[in-house]
């Protein structure tokens, strides 16, 4: 066997007698490219098919179907009202539900406490994102961190971060840092472990073709890293979202003074002391229903966005 | 400068490359030596296992050889057999992320990209999605992309192996008319021998386990033919049989 040295008995062959086919054809190359172009949009057109619109009437019966829900609790929980299976001080009817928060409304305290819950959560939640990225792409790359922090961050991760909140009132009193170390404990640890394992999920040819294309160092995190790791990281966003969210709530209703001002944890704080059950239900109510506008506005459609534009949709 | 040094340092220089992944693992690459001229157009062909694509890998840098050198006019573009776009960008932002890595300002990029995608006819398609096009479609964004990179050597890994055969007939016409006109270096990895006797100036056959070059075949004259052409047909039996000639070796 020759040792790779080909040249020597290579057969050279000539064209001669395909080059007469070809004259045609090289005859004028304007036309063959012109009719290549068509050939292939002819070709496009049949092997793709048009963006399929969502119709209008499916929207709105997919944003409506919610309420169904809704009515359904509001008439078993009228039921056992109407029952007069317990006294109303334990279980309030929907009516003094909706006149307690109507109350705080009048008072100006629920708009209050509602805006100012929702700013903690978002400011905590940004603070959060900030250092949640760079732990969450560190970890991600580098396996050596990873087997030194992981362990760490699954820790903290588990852990209910309103067991924080005793240690964050003796470092901080009854003070914003307090509320927003709580909430940051308990929205990090999620931010980067949905990253890393969005980094894990990538798969490989992207990382390949990224660093083929040129990509290095924060270019690649930046246009190649970061967008074919995003849904795992935007999972990990709405999970951060969630901690932040119920951290800042057990982190209201412990930490209760005047100079933090009003917010909803302490809303229901004040139910509480009160022995007021529907002023306790009514906040509740509206905890969850703040979760439920932030996923529906925001994650939500981010979400849905994100699999539609990589084509990940189940029809 | 002399011409002929000039031409030394465009070409692809593999000299004496052997590439073990492991210390005492097989040897996947047997001391390959292989000099390609700029602008010419060579086919690797060989079975599983004869580490063509591991040597696209070396070449593209991706990877080191264990011994021999590696000399290119400056890193090669790249094509996989997946057209690897990014599936959160529009085709349209893929050429541009090629350019944006090379450094193209950012009110350049648009223009370019649409230049580069009417290249391979599809300027309409800029703002689609990489799942919305066809296969065909999608490697003709990668080959825009790749363009895009200019690169003085592309480096393609059986880029047509996905696809039905009418669209790779296209690409095939596609693939050489680009290579003439922008004179491009193309390596090429294929199992489909025809199709390398349809492309190329030179087609390789490697042999498998170790990986060698065992024969070449130089193919002179005009660079377009059809595949369906009684030379191609002829050539490609020719070197199919020693082809199978190796790969019988292996029972």
């Amino acid at each position: 066997m020759p040792n790779s040295t080909p040249a020597q008995d290579a057969t050279a062959v000539t064209i001669d007698d395909v080059r007469l086919a070809d004259v045609a054809r090289q005859m004028d190359k304007r036309t063959q490219v012109d009719d290549l172009g068509q050939l292939e949009a002819g070709l496009d057109a049949l092997e793709t098919h048009g963006r399929q619109k969502a119709k209008i009437r499916h929207t709105i019966a997919r944003l409506l179907s919610p309420l169904i829900a809704i009515v359904a609790v509001l008439i078993i929980w009228q039921v056992i009202i109407t029952l007069q299976w317990q006294p109303d001080y334990v279980i309030p009817a929907p009516q003094q539900v909706w006149d307690a928060i109507s109350a705080q409304a009048e008072q100006q305290i629920l708009w209050a406490a509602t805006l100012n819950s929702i700013r903690r959560a978002l400011q905590g939640f940004a603070i959060a994102l900030i250092i949640a990225t760079p732990i969450g792409v560190a970890l991600g790359l580098n396996k050596t961190l990873r087997a030194i922090f992981g362990p760490l961050l699954t820790g903290l991760q588990q852990l209910p971060s309103v067991a924080w909140v005793p240690a964050a009132i003796i470092w901080f009193g009854l003070s914003d840092a307090t509320i927003y170390t709580v909430v940051l404990l308990g929205a990090v640890p999620s931010i980067s472990k949905g990253l890393i394992s969005g980094i894990d999920q990538i798969p490989t040819i992207y990382l390949r073709a990224g660093k083929v294309l040129g990509a290095r160092g924060y270019l690649s995190i930046r246009h190649i890293l970061l967008p074919a790791a995003w849904p795992g990281y935007l999972s990990g966003l709405e999970q951060g979202w969630a901690f932040a969210w119920r951290s800042l709530m057990a982190a209201e209703l412990i930490a209760v003074s005047p100079a933090l001002g009003p917010g909803l944890g302490q809303m229901l704080d004040t139910g509480r002391s009160l022995g007021d059950m529907a002023l306790v239900l009514g906040s509740i109510i509206v905890i969850m229903a703040v979760g439920v506008l932030v996923e529906r506005v925001v994650f939500a459609p981010v979400r849905q966005r994100t699999l539609r534009n990589r084509g990940l949709l189940t029809a | 400068m002399t011409l002929t040094s000039d031409v030394q340092a465009e070409s692809v220089i593999i000299r004496d490359v052997t590439k073990q992944f492991t210390p005492d693992g097989p040897i996947v690459l047997d001391n390959v030596s292989l000099d390609v001229r700029p602008g010419e157009f060579v086919s690797l062909v060989g079975a599983s296992g004869c580490g063509k694509s591991t040597l696209l890998n070396l070449l593209a840098g991706l990877d080191t050889p264990t011994r021999g050198t590696i000399q290119t006019p400056g890193p090669p573009a790249l094509m996989f057999q997946e057209a690897a776009l990014m599936p959160w960008l529009t085709a349209g932002k893929n050429v541009e992320l090629a350019l944006l890595l090379r450094g193209v300002p950012r009110r350049e990029r648009r223009p370019r990209a649409q230049e580069l995608l009417a290249t391979v006819h599809l300027e309409r398609a800029y703002d689609q999605r990489p799942h919305e096009l066809s296969g065909g479609m999608r490697q003709r964004v990668a080959i825009a992309r790749a363009l895009a990179q200019q690169r003085t050597v592309l480096l393609m890994d059986e880029p047509f192996a996905a696809l039905d055969a009418i669209t790779r007939d296209l690409l095939h016409e596609e693939l050489t008319r680009i290579w003439l006109e922008t004179g491009i270096t193309v390596i090429f990895v294929t199992h489909n021998v025809r199709e390398a006797v349809r492309l190329s100036q030179r087609v390789l056959l490697m042999s498998s386990r170790p990986g060698r070059i065992i024969r070449e075949w130089t193919i002179g004259g005009e660079e377009t033919r059809r595949i369906d052409s009684p030379f191609v047909a002829e050539l490609a039996s020719q070197i199919t049989d020693d082809l199978r000639e190796e790969i019988r070796r292996h029972a």
